[in-house]
């Protein structure tokens, strides 16, 4: 409630501003407008998705330049001749070409990893300023002026304070969508990303056009921020399209809150009032005689980051009276089910799996069945290569000899998005969750693969019946591994056992036919792993196969229905529980020999 | 009664208002940004600037623009807005001048740029009326060099310039005259103020063989295309614009820049100038002035432009306080229109005769053929 | 375009590719011991240039009063925190570093007169000046936030960039600096005419490599940078300062830039926004590296230069398009080749 009456006020003052503030502040707002646009982008971008970007003042430049150029040529190319005349149409040219500058672009560069990308950006931020500077059809360095006004039916919008309507309007739609984006299906994909390409790629999210996603819609944003500031302007050349712009909106975008969509406007407002502060101050303070405000600028930012490393709004948010309000679970119609295999039926069988790492061989001609409705233990000791073995099969890795079969399948060569397609879904050994999202969300992500509806639909939230079914999917499995109580708390505040049960639930949210467990009972109390066993063999129960690694002796002996135990990447025994117990050589590889 | 003793009370203190009230000048410039050695000097000059002028007081509101058109158009709306000031002074590079147009034009506030382009007065409309400039135009510069290019025995000419708007103008322009003069133009290239080397471009200038080469840059850094030249042994001629005129670019430059022609104001050698010509006197007013606060030798021409538009300003405030009171929309009309009719006002870089469609007003007088001899400007005659 | 003028061409791009191997060296050293993706290298780069220049000019470079304001700042902290932690053995260390250092700067750059020193100590002067301006800045700037993720080290850096640019400006003001050349030979080798700076550059460079090469090899310092470098946990636990390395790496940075700049002062111009666009260029050699790899990061570095040095030639205008397009896929070539752990931030 107090984040809804806050938001209200925050909404009327917005609307009430340009009729208060004085010609100056309406102007200074329009501006931060313009740059909050901008720095969203980078929020979803770089905050969200984890990819940094240096380059977006050149999608700004690009949105100027195209309306620019459309409203003032006096002699189209015919083929041009339709979008002239008109800054809507140069609105409309301009995110077609963002749009397909950004693809060709993010096709490119998105590829990069790691500070390959953060530099790939700066690398087409400059080549795009001095492209722009020496084109001579667009003004070269000096620039083009002339620009008309924008005009809506009729009016045109010259006052600044009919502008400002204009700009926040953009902004506070923006906003709209971004959030919606976030709070999705196609969101949760996006979180995903920074730190959690794996974990994803495992759910069936394809990280890659998630990337070109964000890349595409950062890009467009910044491109309506560019025709927005082409109009307001009526001048454009290539200083403000430059590196140094595109490196202070991330600085925007840090400043504020990199990980929060409101983080953009604060750190917006707060950098560019901050440098009209020092301009009217500081010379006032220390003499007009040398020029201190980037001094000062540059030494206050760095207090700021030091005290705020994770930008402001977090600290505001704090501030303010908004507590994470305990929803509602909930609630909506099942998802349809895959069709149950039979039991007994084979579901997972490995060949001869090799798997080399250079000269090390980490699994050597490793053979094993998983068949429906049974429970499959992999054992052995450290560093046998249990979990190399469940990286091939779930294709996290590809095997470099032999073959996995999964319902009768050929899947070596797959990755792990195609084969989590087929119903094979995972947890891991090193718990990979997104501490800062819910555990119903975290759990909803292993769903992924069971909703449909696209970015476009998120966006504007015409994916809520779909979105409900989900989450209600989701919290149907947080309850079933016992998480209910936490389902609304953040994922990284749990402990590890817990961290490991939710991951199982976000397996099960897939609606596999095989489930992949690692460890899972590693940090568990003994009361969890009863309730754990008792729901695995409820699983099994139902005609699931589960292939499972884990160390506890007294958990797999009592569970599992059939045994393979590795030592030295090869398999040196299989049997039921009891019989591989008795085993001499497995005896000799846990306790190092009988005597 | 005592209503209408209210409304006299208010009446007088709106008259001594206004009979007091100050003449504000905002002033938005480079300081800062790749223009800073064009913009310091003249934020430096601001501050000589008479602080009276026809007998009111004068404030001077002084911004850094940053050589960013954002932000120059953000300063002047905020001196319009906020200051609500009677003349714009600004700014100091092309971009930032042609986007301030708009906005004095649309609020009705003079302007006095101290950029070169003509495009920033030219051609006369209804939004250029509002806007002056003190600094020569690039064409008339561009005439000076090409017509003592053709009286040299020049026939081919390479240009290197800046890769940004001063570069690009000054090609626009020279290649205009080129052709009046039957010069060649064998090769055009670009640097950036902050490359490290120019070996690639020199070469290919060198390759084509031109009897001069014109570097078209401002500051230190045109010494480094003509130093790079020489090393290589280039024996050509060597031409630069005015844009080097400070005593910085002999220092960077040294001997490698002996023999170099520039066009420049007459401020640049009025020491050398005859008595007779009446720029020497204000210019050398000036030049004492600017040392006087600045050090010997700290002189730079681009401080000129700043004090011209000071100049014009003086000469025709009286006459605009004549007609109505600072800080009214009045007094803004008025004083475009005593600086439209700017006379014969001498300034440090020319004689300036304004007209509705001449608003920069030089003639001849305001260019001067020098050359560096023995490390120093010399008037060449 | 002849055999002459390639070969020309080569020589330019060698040499400037040479300083931007310097460059990006520094830069692979800082990332890999502090995360720090260290933009303020090319500051140093001015400074170092500048300083030399304004005692060759006779005047006092503002970089004395930096390292004075600075060294006062940080002995503020530090002492503070000394006293609050009862750790009084430090004092005297953080009092003779940050007051008694700058004091004997001062005193050596008012007393004696520079501008009559012969130019190697012109030089070992300008170095004394700038160099300890890395640590400190590392620890005014960068020690607070030291555990912080890779993107807010980067903005930290940009916010000492600018403020270093804006004092640049305010010391050394807006237009360049040249200095003289460290000699005056130069000779015909073939169809190429060869300076001595070059040669000088490119030694000089040579030889930072190889001293670096041994420093990391053979010393206890460098050895316990290296091991930084590779484990930050696992060093600390090993009784590594994860502090110390920090400072050790930007004092080797600040180091490398300064003497860079003073290098290419006698071949170009120098301004006080110099640095960015040659470090930039350091960096884009670093990135080709890895941010791991000394010698493809020399590599990549030289590859930029001679990008440079050729696109100059052909189309002078479009030479930022030029280089920086041609980038993109070597870097796409990289990042397919080598195998990165996605998961850290």
């Amino acid at each position: 409630m107090a984040a809804r009456l806050l938001f209200g006020g925050f909404l009327c003052l917005v609307l009430l501003a340009p009729q208060v503030a004085s010609e100056f502040h309406v102007t200074l707002l329009n501006y931060i407008g313009l740059y909050a646009i901008v720095a969203l982008g980078l929020v979803l971008l770089t905050g969200v998705g984890g990819l940094t970007s240096f380059g977006q003042a050149a999608f700004v430049g690009l949105g100027a330049y195209t309306t620019g150029y459309l409203s003032t040529a006096e002699n189209l190319p015919p083929w041009l001749a339709v979008f002239g005349g008109s800054p809507w149409m140069g609105l409309l040219a301009g995110l077609l070409l963002t749009a397909a500058v950004a693809f060709v672009l993010g096709l490119l560069t998105l590829r990069l990893s790691g500070h390959y990308l953060p530099l790939g950006t700066i690398a087409w931020g400059i080549s795009l300023y001095f492209l722009f500077g020496n084109l001579e059809f667009l003004g070269g360095h000096t620039g083009m002026s002339g620009i008309p006004a924008l005009s809506l039916f009729g009016v045109e919008l010259r006052d600044g304070r009919i502008y400002y309507y204009a700009i926040w309007a953009v902004l506070l739609g923006a906003v709209w969508l971004t959030r919606n984006l976030l709070d999705s299906r196609e969101g949760r994909a996006i979180r995903a990303l920074k730190g959690g390409v794996v974990m994803a790629e495992a759910m069936g999210v394809d990280t890659a056009r998630s990337k070109v996603v964000i890349f595409l819609v950062a890009a467009l944003f910044a491109s309506i921020s560019g025709w927005l500031y082409a109009h307001l302007q009526r001048f454009v050349n290539p200083t403000p399209f430059g590196l140094a712009i595109g490196i202070e909106y991330l600085f925007m975008a840090v400043v504020g809150g990199a990980a929060h969509v409101w983080g953009a406007l604060i750190g917006a407002g707060l950098i560019t009032i901050l440098k009209q502060w020092l301009q009217d101050w500081l010379p006032k303070l220390l003499g007009a005689s040398g020029n201190f405000e980037v001094i000062f600028f540059g030494v206050m930012m760095i207090f700021v980051l030091q005290r705020a490393r994770d930008g402001l709004w977090p600290i505001l948010t704090r501030l303010m009276p908004l507590r994470q309000v305990q929803r509602a679970v909930p609630q909506g119609a099942a998802l349809p089910k895959k069709p149950v295999p039979a039991a007994g039926q084979v579901l997972l069988e490995a060949r001869n799996v090799v798997k080399r790492f250079g000269g090390l061989v980490a699994n050597n001609n490793m053979n094993l069945t998983v068949k429906a409705g049974e429970v499959m233990a992999l054992i052995g000791p450290n560093g046998a290569g249990k979990s190399t073995m469940f990286n091939c099969i779930s294709g996290v890795d590809s095997a470099t000899e032999g073959e996995v079969l999964f319902c009768g399948q050929a899947v070596t060569g797959l990755n792990s998005r195609q084969i989590a397609r087929l119903g094979m879904s995972r947890t891991f050994q090193h718990v990979r969750l997104l501490p800062t999202m819910t555990v119903l969300e975290n759990v909803a992500i292993g769903g992924h693969l069971r909703g449909s509806k696209g970015v476009l639909p998120a966006m504007l939230h015409l994916e809520r019946a779909e979105e409900l079914r989900l989450l209600a999917e989701a919290a149907r499995q947080v309850e079933r591994v016992g998480l209910k109580d936490s389902m609304f708390e953040l994922a990284g505040s749990l402990a590890l056992g817990q961290q490991r049960t939710l991951e199982i639930a976000r397996a099960l949210c897939a609606d596999p036919c095989l489930l992949l467990l690692d460890e899972p009972a590693a940090g568990l109390r003994y009361m969890e792993k009863q309730a754990l066993a008792d729901l695995l063999r409820k699983l099994r129960g139902e005609g699931m196969g589960i292939l499972l690694v884990e160390h506890d002796m007294d958990f797999v002996m009592g569970l599992a229905d059939r045994v393979v135990v590795m030592e030295f990447g090869e398999k040196i025994a299989e049997g039921l529980p009891e019989e591989v117990q008795r085993d001499p050589a497995v005896l000799e590889a846990y306790l190092g020999g009988v005597d | 009664m005592k209503l209408g003793k209210i409304a006299v009370a208010l009446a007088a203190a709106c008259a001594a208002f206004a009979a007091y009230a100050d003449i504000t000048v905002g002033v938005t410039l480079s300081a800062t940004g790749p223009a800073a050695s064009l913009g310091i000097p003249e934020k430096n000059t601001i501050a000589l600037l008479p602080t009276t002028m026809g007998g009111q007081k004068v404030n001077y509101i002084v911004l850094d623009d940053a050589s960013d058109t954002t932000t120059a158009v953000k300063n002047v709306r905020k001196l319009i807005s906020e200051n609500r000031v009677d003349v714009i002074i600004g700014s100091t590079i092309t971009p930032n001048s042609l986007a301030m147009i708009d906005i004095v034009a649309e609020a009705e506030t003079p302007t006095i740029s101290m950029a070169a382009s003509a495009r920033i007065v030219d051609p006369a409309n209804p939004k250029t009326k509002w806007v002056f400039k003190t600094p020569q135009n690039d064409q008339q510069m561009a005439t000076a060099i090409a017509a003592h290019m053709a009286g040299q025995g020049v026939k081919t000419v390479a240009f290197i310039g800046f890769n940004d708007a001063y570069g690009e103008g000054w090609y626009q322009e020279f290649i205009k005259y080129a052709d009046t003069y039957k010069l060649k133009i064998v090769a055009n290239e670009r640097y950036s103020r902050a490359d490290t080397s120019v070996t690639g471009q020199v070469l290919k200038i060198m390759a084509a063989k031109p009897d001069a080469v014109l570097v078209a840059g401002s500051g230190t850094p045109a010494a480094l295309p003509q130093v790079t030249l020489k090393e290589r042994g280039y024996a050509g001629k060597y031409y630069q614009t005015h844009g080097i005129a400070n005593n910085d670019f002999l220092r960077v430059g040294g001997k490698n820049v002996e023999g170099t022609y520039l066009p420049a104001g007459p401020m640049l050698v009025a020491a050398q100038l005859p008595d007779s010509n009446p720029i020497k006197k204000s210019s050398l007013a000036y030049i004492a002035k600017y040392e006087a606060a600045h050090g010997k030798g700290s002189i730079s021409t681009f401080g000129g432009h700043a004090w011209d538009a000071g100049a014009l300003l003086q000469n025709a405030v009286p006459a605009a306080l004549k007609k109505a009171q600072p800080g009214t929309k009045e007094f803004r009309a008025a004083l475009r229109d005593a600086l439209e009719a700017t006379k014969e006002m001498v300034g440090v870089h020319g004689v300036f005769n304004m007209s509705p469609s001449d608003h920069l007003g030089f003639d001849q007088r305001a260019r001067v053929m020098v050359r560096i001899d023995k490390g120093a400007w010399k008037l060449d005659k | 375009m002849d055999l002459q003028i390639a070969l020309l061409l080569g020589q330019d791009g060698i040499t400037n590719g040479a300083i931007y191997a310097l460059l990006s060296l520094a830069l692979v050293l800082v990332f890999a011991v502090t995360r720090v993706i260290f933009i303020p290298q090319g500051e140093f780069v001015a400074f170092g240039a500048l300083t030399l220049a304004s005692f060759q000019a006779g005047k006092t470079p503002g970089t004395l009063w930096l390292l004075i304001g600075a060294g006062v700042v940080v002995a503020l902290i530090d002492l503070t925190l000394a006293v609050r932690s009862g750790m009084a053995r430090k004092i005297p260390r953080i009092v003779g570093w940050n007051l008694i250092y700058p004091a004997a700067a001062a005193a050596a750059v008012f007393l004696l007169k520079p501008s009559e020193f012969p130019l190697l100590l012109q030089i070992v002067l300008a170095l004394a000046l700038v160099v300890p301006l890395g640590p400190m800045i590392y620890r005014l700037a960068f020690q607070p936030v030291a555990e912080a993720s890779v993107l807010v080290l980067l903005i930290v850096s940009v916010a000492v960039h600018l403020a270093l640019v804006g004092l640049g400006l305010l010391f050394f003001g807006a237009e360049g600096s040249r200095t003289p050349a460290f000699s005056e030979v130069s000779f015909d080798l073939g169809l190429v005419r060869v300076t001595g700076q070059t040669l000088w550059v490119m030694g000089a460079s040579l030889l930072q490599i190889v001293v670096l090469a041994l420093f990391f090899e053979r010393t206890i310092y460098g050895k316990a940078l290296r091991a930084t470098a590779m484990n930050r946990t696992g060093a600390r636990l090993m009784g590594i300062s994860t502090v110390m390395a920090g400072k050790l790496s930007f004092l080797l940075a600040a180091l490398i830039g300064a003497f860079s700049g003073i290098l290419i002062a006698p071949i170009t111009t120098v301004y006080y926004d110099t640095g960015f666009l040659i470090g930039l260029k350091g960096f884009v050699g670093a990135i080709v590296g890895g941010l791991a790899s000394y010698p493809i990061a020399a590599a990549g570095a030289v590859l930029v230069g001679l990008l440079e040095a050729f696109s100059s030639f052909w189309a002078s205008a479009f030479k930022e398009v030029i280089v920086f397009t041609l980038i993109i896929p070597v870097l796409v070539w990289r990042s397919l080749t080598t195998r990165h752990v996605e998961e850290d931030e």
